[in-house]
């Protein structure tokens, strides 16, 4: 495994990712030899018509997907080869996803599902999860509502556990697919608010996908994609 | 659904075992308190045709143990006290007791039957035997047959037929030879085939009456372990050369039909256990369609292919652990009442309720069953949530 050249406010690289979808005569070629790097405390918005491979990006930098060329950095060590344990277990430690849908578990409370997270990872007690947790809920102003189990809460206020959740580890990374794209204007305000400022503070490196174009110019950078490659 | 499938299927398992068991322990021990463990009957003798043979392909001596077709039979034990006295020396040996046996007709008032005469000596046939406790459930006394020289005991179908108590005389024939008897008492062993023809009477009188003054027709062995009759057997006619039947080789064909009737029961109850693990596999298998978001975003945080197996393996343990808890407080719920229900038996046993048997192994072999079918119900659809691709998902659910 070989290491790109280190710089400390690296979070994320990859290098002319290649990505292949479909199969047979369906077969698109999606990402044409992608190029992106994420800076700590950076927020960067990937903004492009549908189907340009904005998402396919993103789940390729969060090793939801494998690229079928191209290297993925993530915290200097190479992983776009490598296995899928060694993947999950880099998932868990330093990528925190938020998606256009909550994807909470209904089940469960917000408190909870803000856990489920750190309860994979095991660095903590059960106190001290819970304890994170609330300060976390706390963040995102659902202080009151941490029992309260997730069909109990409103669209932006799930949306704010996701958020919360996606910060559980304390995650060098933040990849949010159009975390505000089932959302109102004033919601999606807030939940962009929200998560710029919580990883600005805490030095994480943000890349959002998104189509509104308010909260990509609120972003430090704009990339624009057009048909598999940045422009 | 499934969880009470399990239940249903794991309690009726441990009833249908507890009752065909139950019916051949009770057949069982019928057969070993009528005609014990083991019997010592005919001494035999290798052929010469046998001995030849055995010789041209070992090229030595001739073999101990030797096939029961190529023996030569002579009826009867010569020297029984001999062989009982090195019959108590084995371990396993309870008691034994000689007895002669023969045919007779034995004619009362009322009608003549044919009849087969035991002579025993009491004390040694009540060691071998429930002689005791099948005298008490017919009528008359042991006490009455043991200080009466000219005493029977007569089974009760024999009785009925012949139509005498306790008390009566009877005549009994046998050759040339007549003599009148007293019944003593009337005893039941159940097994009708026994109760119809089967006379006990004292041993010197049946050696007198049988004109049979030495030797005995066979030696019936009681046993502490009745699980080791065929190796006692086999070891007995090893040594003393005289043919030795353990209760399960005279009773084989009984035990065989037992056997088939008990598998038979536990393959019919256990498509109810199937039948519920594929109850299982189908609810299980839509939790995965349901859940495949879920199971995305669980792998998305950090949670392995095996953290996601072990989730779907955990519902199943719990439908397993709730259901056979559930189904063994039912299959000993049921189990009870079925014991206490009146059922009239007669034929080869004799019995007034259902037998029932139960052992730990019925609710072990319940468990393992549903075990085998609800975790083999539980991990396809496991490995397949665990197969997902976390990108797949959210992608298709993007879109």
């Amino acid at each position: 495994m070989s290491a790109s050249p280190s710089t400390a406010h690296l979070a994320l690289r990859c290098e002319n990712l290649h990505r292949y979808l479909g199969q047979g005569e369906g077969r698109v070629h999606v990402l044409r030899g992608v190029s992106f790097e994420a800076r700590r405390g950076k927020v960067t918005a990937i903004v492009g018509p549908s189907g340009c491979g904005k998402s396919t990006t993103l789940y390729l930098l969060g090793l939801l997907d494998r690229p079928d060329d191209g290297s993925i950095w993530i915290a200097d060590q190479l992983m776009s080869n490598s296995s899928d344990l060694e993947r999950t277990a880099a998932r868990g430690e330093h990528i925190g996803f938020v998606f256009q849908f909550h994807f909470l578990m209904q089940e469960f409370s917000a408190l909870d599902n803000v856990m489920m997270p750190m309860r994979k990872l095991g660095k903590l007690s059960e106190p001290e999860m819970a304890e994170r947790a609330r300060s976390l809920l706390n963040d995102v102003g659902l202080g009151e509502k941490t029992h309260r189990l997730a069909t109990q809460l409103s669209g932006g206020e799930q949306q704010r556990v996701a958020i919360a959740r996606a910060l559980a580890n304390q995650p060098a990374i933040i990849l949010a697919d159009e975390p505000t794209g089932n959302l109102d204007a004033t919601n999606s305000g807030i939940v962009f608010d929200l998560l710029t400022r919580l990883a600005k503070e805490n030095g994480q490196a943000v890349v959002l996908v998104t189509h509104n174009p308010d909260i990509a110019n609120r972003c430090d950078e704009i990339r624009p994609m057009r048909d598999g490659l940045f422009v | 659904m499934s969880l009470t499938g399990i239940i249903f299927g794991v309690g009726f398992f441990i009833v249908t075992q507890a009752q065909t068991s139950g019916f051949e322990e009770f057949f069982v021990k019928t057969i070993l308190g009528t005609n014990g463990a083991i019997r010592i009957e005919d001494r035999f003798q290798d052929t010469m045709f046998y001995m030849r043979a055995a010789g041209a392909h070992t090229e030595s001596k001739f073999e101990v143990a030797s096939p029961r077709e190529a023996r030569k039979y002579i009826e009867g034990v010569e020297e029984p006290d001999a062989m009982m006295e090195a019959l108590r020396k084995f371990q396993n040996v309870s008691g034994v007791s000689t007895v002669v046996e023969g045919s007779v007709v034995a004619d009362s008032s009322f009608k003549n039957d044919t009849a087969k005469v035991m002579g025993i000596r009491l004390e040694d046939h009540l060691s071998v035997s429930d002689l005791a406790m099948q005298v008490a459930r017919g009528s008359g006394s042991l006490e009455d047959f043991r200080n009466t020289p000219q005493g029977l005991l007569i089974g009760k179908v024999l009785a009925d037929r012949l139509a005498v108590s306790v008390g009566d005389s009877i005549i009994l024939r046998a050759g040339q030879e007549q003599r009148r008897y007293r019944i003593s008492g009337i005893y039941s062993t159940g097994v009708s085939d026994i109760d119809r023809v089967r006379i006990y009477m004292h041993l010197g009188e049946a050696r007198s009456l049988l004109k049979k003054t030495t030797g005995a027709s066979f030696i019936q062995i009681a046993l502490f372990d009745r699980k080791r009759a065929p190796q006692d057997a086999e070891k007995m006619e090893k040594i003393f050369r005289h043919s030795a039947k353990s209760w399960q080789e005279r009773e084989e064909s009984w035990l065989q039909a037992f056997s088939a009737l008990q598998i038979s029961a536990a393959l019919t109850v256990s498509t109810i256990i199937l039948i519920s693990g594929l109850g299982m596999f189908n609810t299980l298998a839509m939790i995965v369609i349901e859940k495949t978001k879920e199971i995305a975003i669980l792998r998305s945080m950090g949670y392995t292919r095996q953290d996601i197996t072990r989730i779907f393996i955990w519902l199943g343990a719990t439908v397993l652990v709730l259901g056979t808890i559930g189904g063994w407080i039912l299959g000993y719920t049921v189990t009870y009442g079925v014991s206490k229900y009146p059922i009239k038996i007669r034929g080869i046993f004799s019995a007034d309720t259902f037998q029932v048997y139960s052992t730990i192994w019925h609710y072990a072999i319940g468990t393992l069953t549903a075990a085998v079918v609800v975790m083999t119900a539980a991990i396809i659809p496991a490995r397949r949530a665990a197969q997902l691709e976390p990108g797949d998902i959210i992608r298709g659910t993007s879109q």
